[in-house]
């Protein structure tokens, strides 16, 4: 060490000659000379020096600053991760030090603070999906797709998803990744162009005696929400299969939960409940299922209600850790160790804040601003919103087939007047053409809706229909 | 050793719910939320609201505040959890993370308005790519076990791409972090463990356990015993003469930076625990990230997208035909990646070795002194120095008095400490791994180290006295047998049980 440093105390010269002496050691060298010389490094890390706390901010910042985040311009996207309003109560919680710098709860007595949180965040996870239970997170729907999958397949002792054709490319591809080393296949179910709904006949011939699992999107990936979630679980049972449901979990407060529907799985992501977008990460995944013989198989950390010894207080631990890596090894039901605990004590805050008429509101609000920007931009020249004939929630499709422009075109020509434009659906399904799905929440207010539309018709408004 | 947590005896939020009241502001009025509910079709509608808790916002902030005085991190105290790196986590790191210029980013918005973060994963690349000593890097796993999945698709890949399909075993040393079989077998691999020898891999048991059914192996570098495997380049070549590719976990990184890259080492793929040696809050068992890095032959199998930079500006590639695809949603943890970035920026290259030194120098201190004390011992590798962490037995301790390594912890508790990890590795008996970081003052480890010896005093006077602990912390000892039978298991609050 040639320096003191802030967050290393030993690092002063008398600290640290007094330490090394005190293990009889002359130099630090010593402690690395077990390092055969042909692997130790020679020259120095090829990184900048070290620099001040001013400097590296100032450095950082000026870097950051080159970013227009959603606060800098009005944007649209949705797609798997929201813009919603994050309450400075649950920013003031989580930043707590005592939360913040904790690990994973180990010693239970010195950690019942984030026990009794993933607790609780368990018991709203089961309380707005109704089912039975949950696990405290996993690292993002995504993943949590990818770990319905793989359960469903070891609990049926079948080998195909089912999944539905407008699903989210991301999950898709995650889900693909997680599914295809314990041979799990994708098999495809149509649904229709004009609703969106599941194609029942094609379902029908998708499910077959090897269909380990059905899941479904609620809402879909492109908004509209699935009518006819009963049939789909009746003809799912009736094949032997468990029946997934991913959900987004806001629209909750007001659509009927998949636990009462028959959902055996129900997976979904937890960020909008008190979470910024930070880019794409860190996420909330959250996992829940409806009886004991799933809960046995289910992946993640579960915390459990207990007492002291003495049974004088009420105290929570860990249980069932007989599924988790760090005691089965290579016969856990997942490899998952680290979570995100943090986010789920975010959205715990949130949920409390909010209370089932707050959740209500917000729902109604979303719902309330999906159909005023759908009408607001069904108003410009040659533009359909949505694209598809059924009940949307917070996010649908806006088709721009009519208006002779590509959605790349719009969206640059929007973001000229800094508005950011919905996600460019044309790459990811071909067949809905020059087609973008749009978001609103309660951050967006009718007046940035309005530009959005008057935007839009500066744009479209030169061409003939 | 004056150390009492709060006890607050507090009710779940649902027990402090009274009908009527909000924590929040009303978004709608009246009459447009009565008209959007009415427009939702029958068959879609929730008939009955989720029994969310009603509680007013002091009263959230006033359950949240108290819980987490219940609660134990850095900032309260010593952390020497082995394997875990709780280093303190600088605060500033958290102060540019609250920049709206991060966290209202949205993933998908035009590249154009993005650039400042794709510099920062750029730059960020870069860095954790010369300190492990690899080529490419993606950031995409969001902790190390997620990373070691994706390490093991990677050489899935690898090993399919060339047609060499026959190979379904994947080694780890009996010392291993579980997390390394469980993601072997993830992976679709047989896991195959070879024991150790003095503490270290056996390479005559390696030797006999490859052949052309190796895919690879797994292990850490210095091992879980915070021991350098002195023999790596031997191991790697075993490896890699049969055909096996080599993969490091990255728990233990926070060892040998600036003193040696694993990619030297012979590791061909390499997990970097964000959290740990890159001082990220942990915040309470998540956010992690677990960034994996690999040499030249195995970077067209990322997962997409990759940040890269064109002379001109940042951009996200996607075009990788042979990429392994998706691991997760967007990009990673990104949030945590620009705490680390800072983190690398606050202390550069050098410092980043001054922090492996003194996290070293700490680890043998701390050891030096704890196996003098009756009843401990350091097991394997007499006279050879550890790293970041080490393992202690108390394995004399219990023989003698009782009083197992899991009493002499929830003692530990009463003063303050955190104890190490116990009962892993295995191949100790009576293990307590403890990994105390650079981030820890002398006074704090001669504090811990007195703990010690008053618990081995009370060990060899009065045993029976250690079995009422803890009695410093919010509850007394837990009766975790009863969370875990099916009669007595709660696992969820209920309005009506």
């Amino acid at each position: 060490m040639s320096k003191p440093h802030p967050f290393i105390p030993n690092s002063d010269k008398s600290t640290f000659r007094d330490m090394l002496q005190a293990i009889g050691l002359e130099s630090i060298d010593r402690l690395f000379n077990d390092i055969p010389e042909s692997i130790r490094s020679k020259a120095a890390l090829d990184l900048p020096s070290g620099r001040s706390e001013i400097e590296v901010r100032k450095y950082v910042e000026g870097i950051l600053a080159r970013n227009s985040s959603t606060r800098d311009i009005v944007s649209f996207l949705g797609a798997g991760i929201w813009p919603h309003y994050v309450p400075a109560a649950v920013e003031a919680i989580v930043s707590r030090g005592e939360f913040l710098t904790s690990y994973t709860p180990y010693q239970a007595e010195i950690s019942q603070g984030m026990l009794q949180v993933m607790f609780e965040f368990q018991s709203l996870i089961c309380e707005l999906t109704r089912m039975e239970y949950a696990n405290s997170s996993l690292y993002d729907w995504s993943t949590a797709l990818g770990e319905a999958a793989r359960m469903a397949s070891r609990v049926t002792d079948r080998n195909e998803i089912v999944t539905p054709h407008y699903i989210h490319p991301e999950r898709l591809g995650t889900l693909k990744v997680f599914s295809s080393p314990a041979d799990i296949r994708q098999v495809e179910v149509a649904q229709e162009r004009k609703t969106g709904a599941i194609d029942i006949a094609d379902l029908k011939t998708k499910l077959t005696k090897n269909t380990a699992a059905v899941y479904l999107e609620y809402p879909s990936f492109l908004g509209f929400v699935e009518e006819r979630c009963e049939e789909i679980e009746h003809l799912t049972h009736e094949a032997g299969a468990l029946f997934i449901v991913g959900v987004e979990p806001t629209s909750l407060g007001v659509l009927k939960p998949p636990g009462d529907f028959g959902a055996d799985i129900v997976i979904g992501e937890g960020q909008p409940l008190g979470c910024h977008m930070n880019f794409g990460g860190p996420l909330l995944g959250f996992f829940a299922c409806k009886d004991d013989r799933l809960l046995r198989q289910m992946p993640g950390r579960i915390i459990g209600k207990t007492t002291t010894q003495d049974g004088k207080q009420d105290a929570y631990c860990m249980a069932l850790q007989t599924r988790e890596q760090h005691i089965r090894r290579a016969k856990a039901t997942s490899n998952i160790c680290t979570n995100e605990a943090l986010l789920a004590l975010a959205a715990t805050i949130y949920l409390s804040l909010l209370g089932p008429e707050g959740l209500i509101d917000l729902s109604s609000t979303i719902l309330d601003r999906t159909r005023y920007t759908c009408e607001a931009l069904r108003k410009v020249s040659g533009v359909t919103a949505p694209a598809f004939d059924a009940f949307h929630y917070m996010e649908f499709t806006v088709d721009f087939n009519r208006t002779s422009k590509k959605v790349s075109e719009i969206n640059d020509a929007l973001l000229k007047s800094g508005i950011q434009g919905g996600l460019d659906l044309s790459n990811h399904f071909p067949e809905l053409g020059q087609t973008a799905l749009y978001c609103v929440t309660e951050v967006h207010s009718q007046n940035e809706i309005d530009k959005l539309a008057s935007g839009l018709q500066k744009i479209v408004g030169t061409q003939k229909i | 050793m004056n150390f009492a947590q709060a006890r607050w005896e507090e009710p779940l939020i649902f027990q402090l719910s009274r009908r009527g009241k909000i924590g929040y502001y009303s978004f709608l009025n009246d009459d447009r939320r009565k008209a959007v509910l009415e427009n939702i079709p029958e068959k879609l509608r929730r008939r009955v609201p989720p029994s969310l808790p009603e509680v007013s916002e002091i009263e959230v902030i006033r359950h949240f505040t108290r819980l987490s005085q219940e609660n134990y991190g850095v900032d309260t105290g010593i952390y020497p959890l082995g394997s875990c790196t709780m280093k303190y986590n600088p605060k500033v790191c958290d102060v540019i993370a609250g920049s709206h210029k991060i966290q209202e980013l949205h993933p998908y918005q035009d590249p154009m308005n993005l650039q400042g973060i794709l510099q920062i994963m750029y730059d960020a690349s870069k860095y954790l790519a010369n300190i492990v000593g690899m080529d490419g890097i993606t950031l995409q796993p969001a902790a190390g076990a997620h990373g070691e999945y994706t390490g093991v698709m990677l050489l899935r890949a690898y090993h399919n791409d060339r047609n060499d399909k026959a190979r379904d075993e994947i080694i780890v040393p009996d010392s291993a972090h579980g997390t390394n079989p469980a993601s072997a077998a993830m992976g679709g691999y047989k896991v195959v463990e070879i024991p150790s020898k003095d503490g270290c891999v056996d390479t005559d048991a390696l030797k006999s356990a490859v052949g052309q059914r190796t895919a690879g192996l797994m292990i850490t570098n210095p091992n879980t015993l915070g021991i350098f495997e002195r023999d790596i380049l031997e191991i790697a070549g075993t490896v890699h003469d049969a055909g096996g590719l080599l993969y490091y976990d990255g728990a233990n990184l926070n060892a040998i930076m600036g003193k040696a890259k694993p990619g030297r080492m012979g590791f061909d793929i390499v997990h970097i625990n964000l959290h740990k040696t890159f001082a990220t809050p942990h915040g309470g068992g998540g956010p992690g990230s677990g960034p994996v890095g690999v040499t030249k032959q195995l970077a067209d199998y990322l997962p997409v997208p990759t940040v890269e930079y064109d002379g001109t500006k940042y951009f996200l590639n996607y075009n990788k035909p042979k990429t392994i695809g998706k691991v997760r949603s967007f990009y990673g943890s990104i949030a945590v990646v620009l705490r680390a970035y800072v983190f690398m920026l606050l202390h550069g290259k050098d410092g980043l070795e001054g922090v492996s030194e003194v996290a070293v120098l700490n680890s043998n201190y701390l050891a030096q002194q704890l196996r003098k004390i009756r009843g401990f011992s350091l097991p394997y590798a007499e006279g050879v120095p550890r790293k970041h962490e080490f393992v202690l037995s108390a394995s004399t301790l219990s023989k003698e008095t009782g009083v197992s390594a899991l009493l002499v912890a929830k003692r530990l508790l009463d003063f303050g400490v955190h104890p190490p990890t116990v009962y892993f590795p295995m191949i100790v008996e009576e293990s307590m791994m403890a990994e105390p970081t650079e981030t820890v003052s002398k006074n704090e480890l001669d504090a811990m180290i007195d703990g010690f010896k008053r618990i081995s005093e009370e060990a060899y006077s009065n045993p029976e006295s250690l079995r009422n602990s803890p009695t410093a912390t919010s509850v007394t000892r837990i009766d975790e047998a009863k969370a875990n039978r099916p009669k007595t298991m709660q696992l969820r609050w209920k309005v009506n049980p």
